[in-house]
């Protein structure tokens, strides 16, 4: 059967065992047609030009995990940031496991996001803020409001500092053949409120995975928000990321995404302005090879005056991996003085490789100030030569520069051991033993 | 130190050296003088390993080792330093963080402890003051928006901090103004020893008048057409190219 039969066909069981309120499955119910009638993207929908799911969507996967898995804490520590405290939440082939994870309830929710669907005190909230940005018309999206039941819930009530970072871990064992899961994540951070989130998604075999992930992020007045998405998965592993973040007036978000690995990896990055004078920064880098592919797929959406957005993703692609950047800024009539700055700067390895760029600008407004910039370049061989003779040895020499290349955005990580971590890998992925200390 | 035989090499399916015959011992300092074009950049990016160029014939010898075919890295880690004529900028890496990690992994590829951090920042300040640099100069990004002067002076103080056994200045007094080529001259005849050797390649005589070499060589249409003492470049000065190029 194929994947979107078997998911039509398998809603009906999906709703019979997650017991729900009518509300939700009225929006269940509606996702599930909007999924129907749209199906799974294909390339010649324009915001999927460049990448295919075909291959993905070729595996046989199970909709449902067969049975509940358990891993050790030394199965899976190195996956997370271990040198600092953070609160958990933690999911195994999707099921929420208790025992790898660190939640609390006390001044402020870091829990359960079938927890927050099911019980009655979280049932305002839930009103006011579920499905309410994420996109209804978007087919995926809406595949995974159909199926939303598991995920992390983060409320960070008013002037409230989370004492420490959240690390959310969706962790697949890869026991099954092939599995899809969908995770679901609402997070809100109140006003004047802070708090920083680690996400990641890990396979631990080699079986396929299909992860169809909802993000949605509400940023209240002067509350700030910094998201780091880990992005480094084994190459059977395939990632759809869609991320929505609505900010208010005086709120700062940022979204810093470290594409590593997997397969396949689509994420789609979408920034909503509902108040005046708000901060948002997208950054990334994407460092790939073999058959790899990152598509970074931007939307910000400036609604209001005064506001700014700061985009910067670098690119570095090998073999015969491919990249894409599609950035959409979008201005409208109102949004008077907006500073939106977009740049996207591309490295090719090899002649295999490919990086589709594509800056889009939307502006109906007249006084604003936006700028773009795109690169796509070689690496420079005069500088490899010069490094050489330094006795710096070709492999290294070529980390340092591509690690110099990125540092930009490796800077801007407000988290010392995750600026470290990601350092780590990045010199893993280069294929050296380096400190970078730049 | 450095025995250079029948040197043959070429870029694309152009023949630029034909035949360099040079013998370098320790301790000595012999400067390769010449017009443009004559090839002597060429001869100093064959002996550092640059892989653009295609060595056709002969060999390149290093205290009796033949290097030829070694990587640009594994003949810096044999003592081999070249000052680039244009240093390259490097955005992103910092002068201090360059050197230390070119100091680690050279002492890595022989077989040594990384550089205690301790030495490596007394090593610094000392070649720092020795070339006049300011502390600041060496957080900066390597090259990147440096004057001529700066990235020249740059050039000399890697050269003291990575002590080369033979060291290449490629036009190394192009760029610089008077106060800047008595420092770098300066920095290099402190470094000079009975254990190490200079090449100094320059089209003018002026630096030699700080640098003062044992060998004159002159290098035209890829052969080295004349060899003599220091006072072969006053009268290469006196009497300008045209009368080498009228000889050959």
């Amino acid at each position: 059967m194929e994947l979107k039969e078997k998911l039509l066909s398998s809603f009906m069981a999906f709703e019979e065992k997650v017991d729900v309120t009518s509300e939700l499955h009225d929006i269940r119910t509606n996702a599930i047609k909007k999924f129907e009638e749209k199906g799974f993207p294909t390339k010649k929908e324009e915001a999927w030009k460049y990448t295919s799911l075909n291959s993905v969507l070729k595996n046989d996967f199970s909709v449902f995990p067969k049975q509940e898995n358990t891993l050790t804490q030394a199965d899976v520590k190195k996956y997370f940031i271990h040198d600092i405290d953070t609160y958990k939440v933690v999911f195994i082939d999707g099921v929420f496991s208790s025992f790898l994870s660190s939640t609390t309830h006390d001044g402020l929710d870091v829990c359960l996001m079938s927890s927050a669907l099911t019980k009655p005190k979280y049932k305002e909230v839930i009103d006011e803020y579920f499905n309410k940005i994420a996109n209804t018309e978007d087919s995926l999206t809406s595949l995974n409001t159909a199926f939303a039941i598991e995920g992390a819930y983060i409320n960070i009530p008013k002037s409230k500092v989370a004492d420490k970072p959240v690390e959310i871990m969706y962790l697949s064992t890869g026991t099954e053949a092939a599995l899809m899961v969908q995770p679901r994540n609402l997070i809100i951070v109140g006003e004047n409120a802070h708090v920083q989130i680690i996400e990641r998604h890990q396979s631990l075999n080699g079986n396929p995975v299909l992860t169809n992930s909802v993000t949605e992020i509400f940023v209240q007045e002067r509350a700030m928000v910094d998201y780091y998405k880990i992005q480094n998965d084994i190459l059977t592993a395939n990632l759809i990321d869609n991320t929505y973040i609505a900010q208010k007036a005086h709120s700062n978000a940022s979204v810093h995404t470290f594409s590593f690995g997997g397969n396949v990896t689509r994420n789609n990055l979408n920034f909503y302005h509902q108040g005046e004078r708000v901060e948002s920064t997208l950054k990334g880098i994407t460092i790939i090879g073999e058959k790899q592919l990152v598509d970074h797929y931007t939307l910000v959406r400036h609604a209001q005056p005064n506001c700014e957005s700061h985009q910067n993703y670098k690119g570095i692609f090998d073999g015969n991996a491919t990249g894409v950047f599609n950035g959409k800024i979008y201005v409208e009539k109102e949004a008077q003085k907006t500073d939106a700055f977009q740049q996207n700067n591309n490295i090719l390895l090899s002649d295999k490789a490919t990086i589709n760029a594509k800056p889009q600008l939307e502006i109906f407004a007249d006084d604003v100030k936006c700028s773009h910039g795109c690169t796509i370049g070689q690496l420079d061989e005069s500088a490899m030569f010069y490094m050489q003779s330094r006795g710096i040895p070709k492999k290294e020499a070529k980390a340092l520069l591509m690690y110099a290349f990125s540092n930009e955005v490796i800077e801007s990580i407000k988290i010392p051991e995750l600026k470290n971590r990601i350092t780590k890998l990045i010199a893993t992925k280069l294929g050296v033993n380096m400190g970078f200390d730049l | 130190m450095l025995s250079i035989k029948n040197l043959h090499a070429r870029v694309e399916d152009k023949d630029i050296l034909k035949g360099i015959n040079l013998e370098v011992r320790a301790g000595e300092v012999h400067a390769i003088m010449g017009p443009n074009g004559s090839g002597k950049s060429t001869l100093s990016s064959v002996i550092a390993g640059k892989e653009d160029y295609e060595v056709t014939d002969g060999e390149i010898l290093l205290e009796g080792e033949d290097i030829g075919e070694l990587a640009p890295e594994e003949r810096a880690h044999k003592g081999v330093f070249l000052s680039f004529q244009y240093p390259v900028e490097i955005p992103g890496v910092s002068v201090t963080n360059f050197m230390k990690t070119a100091i680690n992994e050279s002492r890595k590829a022989q077989g040594r402890e990384e550089m205690p951090a301790n030495e490596m920042l007394k090593l610094i300040r000392e070649k720092s003051e020795l070339l006049e640099i300011d502390r600041k100069f060496l957080s900066r990004s390597l090259n990147e928006g440096f004057s001529g002067g700066e990235k020249k002076r740059n050039e000399i103080f890697q050269m003291a901090m990575l002590e080369p056994k033979l060291a290449i200045l490629d036009e190394t007094d192009s760029g610089l103004d008077i106060d800047a080529l008595r420092i770098v001259a300066n920095g290099v005849n402190k470094l000079r020893s009975e254990d190490n050797a200079v090449i100094v390649i320059t089209h003018y005589q002026r630096l030699l008048d700080y640098i003062v070499p044992d060998f004159v060589h002159v290098l035209y249409n890829g052969r080295i057409v004349k060899s003599g003492g220091k006072e072969l470049a006053y009268e290469l000065e006196e009497k300008g190219y045209d009368w080498i190029k009228a000889e050959n």
